[in-house]
């Protein structure tokens, strides 16, 4: 840099000592006080793993499914620990740190809508509503990552014939369970929340729609979802709603967290569908891979299939429809 | 504190600590602890300590005025460095571990995918200016045409940035923290350049040579 001097600048133009130590000393002072605000907003993620909230629990008597994948579990420890729970932060690793004392217990989902039988059902009856099945099932995210869990619970059909809904009934719109006090990083998170999702009323009825209270054995731990969840294995994973506090009916298509979700100049992140299809790329990358977690680093990339590869099961539900459309 | 800055061995100890992010990388690899997703990991923490370094660079001149500390000048041509051997190591854990050398996805994605395309670019621009940044190169170019030429570092970091803003889904906090940073950093250079030039305009009546002035 060249530093043109003026001609007139005496020796009484220069900055004294002091004043451009004091200088040092509040950029130095701003340094810490960065320090400290960084500190200050981990806090509450130190807090919430100081005290121990629930932890799994086995469940016992679990029928095997038809519908299980015979390929290798991911390490529940990965499933454990590489969350998208925004809730409870963006990061990969929030989730498992921030929900550790998530409360979950009393717990009552509402079903609401169009029903003739709407009703509250606590944890214990949606326990005992149906035999928990065993499901190994692909979970594919739309961020090109897979794993392979084993699913605790039974086909949402099952709770959906119970309250009988109307002809009016045309989609299932999910709410999931929001408290600011239990969940301050929501409102960081840049989305819509509370998390609403929504499928079409034959999508939900298809016997593969999972309504789940465990993984592994076990019920599900907070950062997966506890203490229910869906699980739709065709379509991209944050279809599946975690920690539903309401299932309602409705006549015409539910605005979902993701789909009224706009990016940097209106950019839209995925649609209502979301089927898992190699064709159609997200706006900002390729779907024809996936990173199947559990591999290590030196893994190569498998192929995404269509549908996750339960085409069989739910490709007939889609005939007629253009899929690069309806994404 | 001069005295330690123009030690030969604070030197080495910047080095050390430049490398400490990939020592860790490695040393966490090496303990099967790069995370469910490693590719992933890697990519996100190379990213991370690029933009770091080219903040870091950016900084220099800016704190040398400021602080008072020329001195601080033998470290920017280092940290300059490792911002382009983070970034190298951000590419090629893309290449490598991500892409899995499918070059025609990687090509796709260079042209197809802008916040790939905006942050290749970024990367690209620092080649030269790692291989230009040896006296030699300074001495050939001539000091201000090789000024110039580095100034190409506030392109690739606004890209930087833009690329980053660009990849994450919603949560949006962290690029806006570099970019409050290197906004900081560039407009700090803006107003120095302008007054640099004002002063330049005030003397021009009492000096007959025109004279220029130029910021870096």
């Amino acid at each position: 840099m060249l530093i043109q001097n003026r001609g007139d600048l005496t020796y009484a133009d220069v900055t004294p000592r002091g004043l451009y130590m004091g200088r040092r000393n509040f950029l130095l002072g701003a340094l810490g006080t960065y320090g400290a605000v960084a500190l200050w907003k981990r806090l509450p993620g130190w807090m919430a793993g100081a005290v121990t909230g629930s932890v799994p629990r086995p469940l016992g008597n679990l029928v095997p499914s038809p519908f299980s994948t015979t390929e290798t579990a991911t390490p529940a420890g990965y499933v454990e620990s590489y969350n998208n729970f925004y809730e409870f932060g963006t990061d990969k690793a929030d989730p498992s740190r921030n929900a550790k004392n998530f409360v979950t217990s009393p717990w009552t989902v509402s079903v609401e809508g169009e029903v003739a039988k709407p009703r509250q059902f606590s944890m214990d009856e949606i326990l005992k509503l149906a035999p928990l099945e065993e499901r190994i099932y692909r979970h594919r995210c739309v961020e090109t990552w897979s794993i392979v869990v084993p699913w605790i619970g039974y086909s949402l059909s099952n709770l959906i014939k119970l309250v009988e809904p109307t002809s009016k009934a045309k989609y299932v719109a999910f709410e999931s369970y929001y408290d600011p006090r239990q969940m301050p990083w929501a409102s960081k998170a840049g989305i819509q929340i509370p998390y609403l999702e929504g499928l079409r009323l034959d999508e939900a009825m298809n016997p593969l729609t999972l309504l789940c209270v465990g993984m592994y054995a076990e019920t599900l731990p907070n950062q997966d979802g506890a203490p229910v969840r869906i699980v739709v294995p065709w379509k991209y994973g944050f279809k599946s709603a975690k920690s539903l506090v309401k299932i309602r009916f409705v006549k015409s298509e539910p605005l979902t967290t993701w789909d009224m979700f706009r990016g940097f100049g209106g950019m839209p992140e995925y649609g209502f569908y979301a089927n898992v299809n190699p064709h159609v790329d997200h706006p900002r990358w390729s779907q024809a891979k996936e990173h199947r977690l559990g591999g290590g680093l030196f893994a190569r990339p498998i192929p995404t299939l269509m549908f996750n590869g339960y085409g069989d099961q739910v490709a007939s539900m889609y005939a007629g429809m253009d899929l690069r459309k309806y994404f | 504190m001069r005295k330690i800055l123009t030690s030969k061995w604070t030197k080495v100890v910047v080095f050390c600590l430049c490398l400490l992010p990939i020592a860790l990388l490695v040393w966490r690899g090496f303990h099967g602890d790069l995370t469910a997703n490693p590719s992933e990991f890697l990519e996100h923490r190379t990213g991370d300590w690029t933009l770091r370094f080219v903040v870091i660079t950016l900084s220099i001149t800016p704190l040398r005025k400021i602080l008072g500390l020329p001195e601080l000048i033998r470290f920017r041509r280092m940290v300059g460095l490792f911002a382009f051997f983070y970034g190298s190591m951000h590419f090629t854990a893309w290449i490598c571990f991500d892409k899995f050398f499918d070059w025609p996805a990687m090509w796709a994605d260079v042209h197809k995918r802008r916040y790939i395309t905006v942050g290749a670019t970024g990367f690209v621009l620092m080649i030269p200016l790692a291989i230009t940044s040896t006296a030699g190169w300074i001495r050939r170019l001539g000091g201000k045409r090789w000024h110039r030429l580095h100034q190409a570092i506030y392109i690739t970091a606004i890209a930087g940035i833009v690329h980053y803003y660009w990849q994450v889904k919603s949560d949006v906090r962290k690029p806006i923290e570099y970019a409050l940073l290197v906004a900081l950093l560039l407009s700090w250079r803006l107003a120095s350049w302008l007054i640099s030039r004002k002063r330049v305009a005030d003397t021009r009546p009492r000096s007959a040579e025109p004279t220029t002035a130029e910021s870096a």
